[in-house]
């Protein structure tokens, strides 16, 4: 065993045992307390981040920059040539982004464990802290398409949980289903595109599909038509995952959750999954100059709309978000430009400075209030150079546009949801007549049960 | 063919069927509920050293010692395959668990006997490969349910003017096959009616009003030990997949298709809790009749999973909406209920259950999900990912109905909700079988592959159709597995 494969070992065995340790105790009727909790996350994640910076320092000093870590195959049919298998790339792209998971995950560790010291749902944090720290390793370190969906959908279920943990809260909880309904159709767009990529090359591994050559400098084996087909669908669930034009309603609703949550997950790493993912296929990119195109366009759409919503959002958390949307639309331009390095230093740096700014927000409000009081009044309010080009009308215009965030989730709503729930209930009531005219009567006792119920459960029982 | 060592499957069929008898003379309900539970927890243990010793063996099919009933009713009445060999020990496994998890309060309206009843009529069936006597133990299987209903003063109607049809069709077919043959000039109009009963006893739209009609009359329990082994799918495998043309198996998928959607969707706009999970099960249940149908090794491989991964992890998703039931009566989705709080470890078996029907990563059902549309891509590359679509809304619907049942507001009570020992004890074995499914998967795969390539061998010697050549050219002799 090579020290490459060691320390690639661990990096992802880290999370994986700091996932199994929590799971099992919250799981268990002797739960673990919060300090031996704390103890945990802060070897697995210390652990881990040691092992990916040695990783680092080891391929410089060796000058290797492609380095698979092999642990078999998952699940083999060699009869049919299906196989899973389960392997890692620490390369230019996975080791900076993996790096840079750990630092922001300890950082959010350590702050949350004071944060949230006594709160009710501190170890179901925790646990769904160590699901999207062990999702974050896996997507970026992933080798073949299948290893990255599988940490896909646990950043996906983490961050749908995180963003309804006050769970006593009905808008907490409704926007965590939204979150969760925008992630499962990016994410069937995702398993389409790795069925595809498979039916046509025969195997998930990136570095046979993407050619021979290390990051970036791979080229696809695929036609210009595959790599539209494909990468469409990929970029389905880059729009998905980094809340993307017309999915960008929902990043704002991820600021629900629990701060230390908006600021590692939706603020920083989150929100950039999609990004790493366009950057990941980017040699697929490069084989359709359409899907390029497509991509820049979706990017500099969501820069714009997202500059002009967050100039106007009422409160530090969803400003933030917006802000933080609009560099992401940057850097998936910056993708769909042809860049590769650039856009994952601009990620690295992005994430870092939102981070940090998601996690002052509570105390900068503080400091604000603290200022207006000294001066005795609002701080002056300041206008750009830019409203003297435009007539009234048009500022207005676009101001409540903006204000309502260009209207997309409504669109979504008024286009998908409710023509789609409005025939699915026609066909309930449509099941109701015909098993009444069945049962010669009515047939269904759920009709009687009350939304309110008040009954208290001493009385039923 | 070869022998196990013991008459296990014939153990396995008598044991529920004496005990359900030892349960009726019990003279109340705790006593008769402590039967049950020893009579399951025998039969089960029986079920597992029958699958353990058919392992042994390492063959395709073997028969009992001694074999009594096979030798009364032919050779195909009694025996063991690697199609039905795991189907038997989750089977005992689920009636064991919902007969524990049955609570003191509710064990005076809970039918231990029926029960255990139709256990064991559900383990012969299971065990049963000859066409007459599936049809019959099919029949068989629908008379507890009935007379449940029945006896709670509920409308059977709607289940008879399903089931109704469903047994003449079957009988009818099954006649026109034996007189005419599968090739005859009425084999078409016999295959015809075999999948018109399977299509009705699966409960694929539009005939599968009686699935939602059961789940609101009879018990929950009751309604979940008749839909979760999936008699339908074991009917259509063993009297339509040997003798159906390819493009019938494939309109049968395709109809299995639209239901998972359809059903899917239905999912969502429920707005009571057993009706939801009907539902949901109809969606995977269809999903699992897709893969049988596809009739690819891949596909069928993948079917064959995601039927012990669904039933494996509906069961235990059905299961805690029971015993949250049990504790506040018929639950509303429109409305939330927070009760996270009261029971965290139910709350976190029902997401992960739920989880794990829809094929999410780390589960049980997750490699079976991914055979079964790589099988439906390959044959349909289009229609086939209306798998994933089904998927994903199932998945909508999971996280739905637990942001409704368990959190959105803040629930009073001056009891305790949390879940007792047995229920938190089958919660934990399900969760255990859930998850180490789902990380270590080869062996389940294997086993279902092989399972596979012989149901289709076997079809393709019984029609003599040149694609028989090709998969056993292509594949060469296929070793058996050992789970």
């Amino acid at each position: 065993m090579t020290a490459f494969q060691i320390l690639g070992t661990i990096v992802v065995a880290s999370p994986t045992v700091l996932v199994a340790v929590l799971g099992a105790t919250t799981a268990s009727r002797w739960p673990m307390s919060e300090r031996a909790i704390h103890r945990w996350i802060f070897s697995g994640v210390l652990v881990g981040m040691t092992a990916a910076i040695a990783v680092l320092v080891l391929m410089l000093l060796t000058g290797d920059r492609e380095v698979p870590v092999e642990f078999g195959q998952w699940v083999v049919i060699p009869e049919e040539d299906f196989h899973f298998h389960m392997k890692f790339l620490f390369d230019w792209l996975s080791v900076p982004f993996v790096i840079l998971s750990y630092v922001l995950c300890g950082t959010i560790g350590a702050f949350a464990n004071r944060y949230l010291h006594r709160e009710p749902g501190y170890r179901r944090f925790s646990m769904c802290y160590a699901l999207f720290t062990l999702g974050m390793v896996l997507t970026s370190l992933a080798g073949t398409i299948e290893v990255l969906f599988f940490g896909w959908e646990l950043v996906g279920l983490s961050s749908a949980l995180l963003i309804a943990f006050f769970h006593e809260r009905a808008a907490a909880v409704r926007n965590g289903q939204w979150v969760w309904s925008v992630y499962r159709i990016s994410d069937a767009a995702f398993l389409i595109a790795a069925l595809a990529l498979h039916h046509l090359k025969g195997e998930g591994d990136f570095d046979l599909m993407m050619g021979a050559g290390p990051w970036p400098e791979g080229v696809a084996s695929l036609t210009s038509a595959q790599a539209l087909f494909i990468g469409s669908l990929l970029l389905v669930a880059a729009m998905g995952k980094s809340a993307l034009v017309p999915f960008s309603g929902w990043l704002p609703r991820a600021m629900e959750g629990p701060t230390p949550s908006s600021a590692v997950f939706y603020g920083a790493l989150s929100v950039h999954l999609g990004a790493f993912l366009l950057l990941r296929v980017s040699p697929i990119l490069e084989r359709s100059v359409i899907l390029s195109a497509a991509v820049a366009a979706v990017g500099v759409l969501t820069a714009v709309t997202a500059a002009a919503s967050a100039r106007v959002q009422s409160d530090i958390k969803s400003s933030l978000a917006y802000a933080s949307l609009t560099q992401v639309g940057v850097i998936v331009a910056e993708i769909g430009f042809g860049l590769r390095v650039i856009p994952l230093v601009h990620i690295i740096g992005h994430a870092s400075l939102r981070s940090l700014q998601l996690l002052r927000a509570p105390s900068l409000l503080r400091d604000y209030h603290a200022l207006e009081n000294a001066i005795g009044g609002h701080l002056p309010a300041q206008t750009t150079g830019w409203s003297r080009w435009f007539p009234r009308s048009w500022q207005r215009w676009a101001y409540r546009a903006a204000l309502e965030r260009f209207f997309l989730d409504a669109w979504l709503e008024t286009i998908v949801v409710r023509p789609f729930v409005g025939i699915l209930s026609w066909c309930d009531r449509a099941e109701r007549r015909w098993t009444d005219w069945l049962a010669r009567g009515r047939s269904r006792e759920s009709d009687d049960v009350l939304p309110n119920e008040m009954v208290v459960e001493e009385l039923k029982l | 063919m070869l022998e196990l060592h013991l008459p296990w499957l014939e153990l396995v069929i008598a044991i529920p069927l004496v005990g359900a008898g030892v349960v009726a003379l019990a003279r109340d309900a705790e006593t008769a509920r402590r039967r049950a539970i020893l009579v399951g927890g025998v039969t089960l243990a029986c079920t597992v050293g029958q699958w353990l010793d058919f392992s042994l063996l390492h063959t395709f099919e073997a028969h009992d010692r001694g074999d009594v009933l096979s030798r009364v009713f032919g050779p195909d009445a009694v025996v063991i395959d690697e199609l039905s060999a795991p189907l038997l020990p989750l089977t005992a496994f689920l009636t064991l668990v919902v007969v524990a998890a049955t609570l003191r309060t509710k064990a005076s309206r809970f039918p231990f006997a029926w029960t255990l009843v139709s256990e064991g009529i559900t383990l012969a069936l299971l065990s049963c490969r000859a066409p007459w006597g599936v049809v019959i133990l099919l029949v068989a299987q629908m008379i507890p349910p009935f007379f449940e209903l029945q006896r709670r003063g509920r409308s059977p109607r709607v289940f008879l003017a399903h089931m109704g049809p469903c047994v003449a069709l079957l009988i009818a077919g099954q006649a026109m096959v034996d007189v005419g043959g599968a090739t005859g000039p009425w084999s078409l109009l016999a295959i015809g009616m075999l999948t018109a009963a399977v299509l009705i006893r699966s409960g694929c739209a539009p005939v599968h009003c009686w699935m939602t009609d059961l789940f609101e009359n009879a018990t929950f329990g009751t309604a979940l030990l008749f839909v979760t082994p999936m008699a339908g799918a074991y009917a259509a495998v063993r009297l339509v997949f040997p003798i159906a043309p390819d493009q019938a198996l494939r309109a049968i998928a395709l109809l299995s298709l639209f239901t998972a959607v359809y059903a899917a969707g239905m999912a969502l706009v429920q707005r009571e809790a057993r009706r939801f999970f009907c539902y949901l099960f109809l969606s995977n249940s269809s999903l699992v009749l897709v893969g049988l149908e596809i009739a690819t090794p891949v596909g069928l491989a993948g079917g064959l999973c995601v039927w012990l991964s669904v039933g494996l992890s509906l069961a235990g998703f059905g299961l805690t909406l029971r015993a949250l039931e049990s504790r506040t009566g018929r639950l509303s989705l429109a409305e939330y209920h927070g009760l996270y709080d009261h029971m965290p470890s139910l709350a976190i078996f029902f997401l992960l259950t739920g989880l794990a029907s829809i094929g999410f990563p780390g589960t049980i059902g997750f490699m079976g999900a991914e055979l079964l549309v790589e099988g439906a891509v390959g044959v349909y590359p289009l229609i086939g990912m209306l798998v994933v679509a089904a998927a994903a809304l199932n998945g909508i619907a999971v996280m739905h109905a637990y942001f409704r049942l368990f959190t959105g507001t803040v629930h009073t009570t001056a009891i305790s909700l949390e879940a007792r020992f047995p229920e938190w004890l089958a919660v934990m074995a399900l969760s255990a079988c859930v998850i180490s499914g789902g990380l270590v998967p080869q062996l389940g795969v294997t086993s279902r592959y092989h399972a596979a390539v012989e149901l289709i061998n076997r079809r393709d010697r019984a029609s003599e159709s040149p694609s028989n050549r090709e998969i056993t050219s292509r594949r060469g002799t296929i070793q058996p597995c050992h789970p």
